[in-house]
């Protein structure tokens, strides 16, 4: 038994040094008090209502990604009709996912049909309801789920381009939630989040395009009454985006189809104006492949405007004055964050679907270092209740029960430092939890030992049956608390799983100690015990 | 030392009708005073809406705030000043807006209309100077190197970023978040020459914005529906767990007691005006596991002693049992207790619902466990006629030739 008991108690020591490794050896190995604060600081993660920090949930418009898909059917299918000659009266978009081809030439039904199957194989066909030659073409289902889930991807990658450019410590982006196209962004330390949610709602849609019409129009009547009441094809009309005091704009006429997309884009950045001192502007460059195109477009188009459009509205139109390949600018009145944050945006990349905000929190400094104080005084009080309680109830075995509880708290605090898992305030609740049901085990293990010894067994048999007795009781009793746990994790979000997760690492834990080390620490006692000796418990 | 005696033999079972009176009259008031409100006090993650925390240096002019909001129009907004047992002093105010429409417009446009009346009603600060109180350390480090007061020239930025860390700090942990005056900030370290150069570009505002919370409508929809169910989805699997460990009638039971003890939480909520919020519903379950884990106990004697006792009656062996463990029961409820007592009340008023929800919890689930489930299983034997002799060992149900019921109640499992 003696060399038995030696394993565990080294086993045990092993397990004592590793947590104390995890929880203050890393990254470097502390060569004073300050360097074991630093490194525990560093080892505990603390949740954003710690330290301070904006929390934010936002959904992704993913419906507008598909509309768009279907803008760009319509578009091709209008196109193939009319090469195919095939005649019908109305061709127009009812929903998101379903384009409504009013009174089809009844001959032409045949190639119709034809076409659609083979050009347009993601398009379910069917006959309109109520219309007597009508077709309704549905987007299939797994298409549009692919289109969403490509658009949260996008979107989330886009996002993430976008914080991490900012410079912020440790963001998180993640989705979130069961499946409603939702992201969570965590941005520690931000206390004001103005900043970061206008860079992550950004549309940041660049487009360079021809101008028809050398001047603006002061309304969308003007620019149609100038051509008759019907726009000429493959032009669209298009707002400036600076409107003057009475919130009037000027319209341009430009081209459908840009030349240059933000996709082409090489690089953007903040430069102070030239023209404008004191104003910024942002300078861009465009990849080979774009350059091609640019430097003969210009070429041809020289003495004519180009629109800078941004986000489906009109920064400037500047006229082109020679041939250039491969670099532009925007200049508006930017301001130095302004146009920083525009540069930013546009090397991130566009967003594919609109954001809408659904939650936002935000922690100062200041509640935060209130919490933490707390926490920790409620934490060390309730320890001390307890350890005094115990050391009181069952003399020296309180000790042990001390002993295996301090083990717990460092295991447990190990382990959160170890899985990288982050302390929240209802995180220290769980802790302060696990002190009070954590002596629970040890309790129904002392108060068997004792009834035992009142049974009239000897020390080492009531402590073997005080432990046989009460392990599948504890053991229950576990399990019930973690079940909850576990539910809490799966639905709660960053407090409410802080509290989850050291309330279960907590009582595993608790596992180990109570009865693990417990009974090692009894079982070298009684070894060292002399034999009539009565147990102080 | 030891605080029992023990051979106790109290009758547990025979007090089954005072233990019911309690309930009823918990339950009764808890269920009145819900009635009476019409609806439980829905914390922000539930109904949605912003909340915006203020402190300041001194007593907040409470009053004068709430006839500024008012002016600017949101009419609707609840300005309450915060008293807590552990913070009297707290110079704190929260502001609630409720959400209005379907929150087509921006998310954040409440709180910054509350922004605006508050600097409206409090004055807007100095032209052309920051507000110290709402600065970050970046603003503050920024400002120091442009004008640098210690002459450190090219190295400013390594010498101001640590020092503007500190000011704020000192903000933060030690004057809680406002600063009344400039030159307060001499307790954090700053020279004079500091603190001229941070008087030119600073002044302190009156207020600080502690902790913001925006909930839109879907959020709030959600969660509420998401509680509801992690909240059954936990009591079934509990019901399982313990119908497999022990019987079914032991796990309906139990579910009973642990039912009850989440309505008479809820009830005492909605009558000491206690908010229900994402932590409380932790609570609720974490208190769920615990009265749970206090029921186990108790039946577990049961079992070991349905063995032992073969010839007694049934309402005997369960008081037995609840005798025997009486000294764990008092010790680890009282030490649990203890424990989020001292969270209640030194724990900070960010968790006070939540640790009031465990504080109450671990009352009534301690009582639960003897008052409701133990005596409900002790009717469900007696309302089968198996109050007589139960005999344990047999896992179904037969009745003897002479009429006599062999006891049910014996576990699944072996040991």
């Amino acid at each position: 038994m003696e060399s038995n008991l030696k394993w565990k108690v080294i086993f045990i020591t092993l397990v004592v040094l590793l947590c104390l490794f995890g929880l203050v050896g890393l990254p470097t190995v502390p060569t004073s008090l300050a360097q074991v604060r630093d490194n525990f600081s560093k080892r505990i993660k603390l949740g954003l209502d710690l330290q301070g920090g904006t929390h934010l949930i936002l959904q992704v418009q993913v419906n507008e990604a598909v509309g768009l898909q279907t803008d760009q059917t319509i578009d091709h299918l209008s196109t193939q009709l009319r090469d195919k000659n095939i005649r019908y009266d109305d061709l127009r978009k009812v929903s998101d996912t379903q384009i409504l081809v009013h009174n089809l030439a009844a001959e032409s039904t045949a190639t119709f049909r034809d076409l659609v199957g083979s050009s347009f194989p993601e398009w379910d066909l069917a006959p309109a309801p109520g219309e007597q030659s009508g077709y309704l073409l549905t987007l299939k289902p797994s298409t549009v789920a692919a289109i969403q889930a490509q658009t949260m991807a996008q979107s989330e990658d886009t996002i993430r381009r976008r914080i991490d450019a900012l410079g912020l410590t440790e963001p998180v982006v993640a989705p979130y939630g069961q499946g409603d196209n939702e992201i969570i962004v965590e941005l520690p330390g931000e206390g004001d989040p103005n900043r970061a949610k206008s860079v992550i709602q950004a549309g940041g849609q660049l487009e360079l395009r021809r101008v028809e019409d050398p001047n603006p129009y002061p309304s969308e009547a003007a620019a149609l009454g100038a051509h008759g009441g019907i726009l000429p094809p493959g032009t669209e009309l298009l707002p400036s985006k600076t409107t003057d005091a009475t919130g009037q704009g000027s319209w341009y006429l430009v081209d459908r189809s840009p030349i240059i997309t933000g996709r082409d884009l090489r690089n953007a950045v903040a430069t102070p104006s030239t023209d404008n001192p004191g104003s910024y502007e942002v300078n861009f460059t465009l990849s080979t492949d774009a350059a091609r195109r640019f430097g003969p477009f210009t070429e041809q188009n020289v003495g004519r405007p180009m629109a800078i459009v941004l986000d489906r509205k009109v920064v400037s139109a500047p006229v082109i004055q020679s041939r250039i390949e491969d670099s532009g600018r925007i200049t508006g009145r930017f301001g130095q964050q302004e146009s920083n944050d525009l540069a930013l945006v546009l090397r991130a990349g566009a967003l594919p679907a609109s954001i809408r905000y659904l939650e936002e929190r935000t922690v100062g400094p200041s509640l935060g270092a209130d919490s933490i104080r707390h926490g920790v005084q409620a934490s060390v009080i309730s320890l001390m209740v307890v350890l005094i309680f115990m050391v009181f109830y069952y003399r020296l075995s309180g000790v042990n029960a001390v002993v295996a509880l301090l083990l717990n708290l460092v295991i447990l605090m190990a382990a959160l430092a170890y899985f990288g898992a982050v302390l929240t305030l209802p995180g220290i609740a769980g802790v302060i939890l696990t002190i009070g049901m954590g002596v629970d085990s040890n309790v129904l293990i002392f108060e068997r030992i004792r009834e035992e010894l009142r049974a009239g067994k000897a020390p080492p048999s009531a402590v073997d049956m005080g432990f046989k007795r009460a392990f599948l009781t504890i053991i229950d009793t576990h399990v019930t608390t973690v079940v909850s746990a576990v539910f809490l994790f799966v639905f709660g979000t960053g407090p409410v799983r802080g509290f989850a997760v050291t309330l279960t690492i907590g009582l595993i834990a608790n596992l180990f100690t109570a009865v693990y080390v417990s009974r090692v620490i009894f079982d070298w006692h009684l070894a060292k015990m002399q034999r009539q000796a009565a147990l102080s418990i | 030392m030891d605080f029992f005696r023990h051979d106790v033999n109290f009758d547990w079972m025979g007090k089954t009708k005072y233990f019911v009176a309690l309930s009823l009259t918990l339950l009764i008031v808890g269920a009145a005073s819900w009635i009476h409100k019409g609806t439980l006090d829905y914390g922000i993650d539930f109904k949605g809406g912003t909340l915006v925390y203020v402190r300041f240096a001194s007593t907040p002019p409470v009053d004068k705030l709430r006839q500024g909001l008012v002016q600017q129009g949101l009419g609707e907004s609840v300005i309450q000043q915060i008293s807590d047992i552990a913070t009297p002093n707290a110079n704190e105010v929260v502001i609630y807006l409720p959400q209005r429409g379907q929150g087509n417009e921006a998310l954040d446009a409440g709180k910054g209309e509350i922004l605006n009346a508050l600097h409206a009603t409090l004055g807007a600060g100095e032209a052309g100077k920051q507000d110290f109180n709402e600065a970050s350390p970046d603003v503050v480090a920024d400002l120091l190197t442009r004008k640098d007061p210690l002459s450190a020239g090219a190295a400013g930025a390594t010498r101001y970023q640590p020092l503007a860390k500190q000011l704020t700090d000192y903000r933060d942990k030690q004057a809680r978040g406002v600063v009344p005056n400039i030159d307060d900030l001499r307790q954090a370290g700053a020279t004079p020459a500091v603190i001229s150069a941070l008087r030119d570009a600073f002044y302190t505002g009156p207020f600080a914005v502690v902790n913001v919370e925006i909930v839109g409508p879907k959020v709030g929809a959600d969660l509420r529906r998401q509680a509801v169910y992690v909240t059954l989805y936990a009591l079934a699997g509990m019901l399982v767990y313990i119908a497999l460990r022990f019987e079914l009638v032991y796990g309906a039971a139990a579910v009973l007691a642990v039912f009850h003890d989440v309505l008479i939480t809820l009830g005492l909520f909605s009558l000491l005006h206690f908010e229900i919020s994402l932590t409380v519903i932790a609570a609720l379950l974490t208190l769920v596991g615990y009265s749970m884990n206090d029921t186990i106990v108790i039946f577990d004697r049961i079992r070991e002693n349905l063995r032992l006792m073969r010839r007694e009656p049934f309402a005997t062996i369960v008081n037995r049992s609840i005798n025997q463990t009486l000294s764990r029961t008092i010790l680890t409820s009282g030490l649990t207790f203890m424990t989020v007592l001292v969270l209640f009340l030194m724990g900070g008023q960010v968790l006070r619902s939540f640790s009031f929800a465990l504080v109450v919890g671990i009352l009534v689930g301690t009582y639960s466990s003897f008052g409701i489930a133990a005596p409900l299983v002790v009717a469900w034997n007696r309302w089968r006629g198996q109050g007589a002799v139960p005999v344990s060992g047999t896992t179904s149900g037969s009745k003897t030739r002479t009429g006599e019921a062999q006891g049910r109640l014996a576990p699944a499992g072996r040991r």
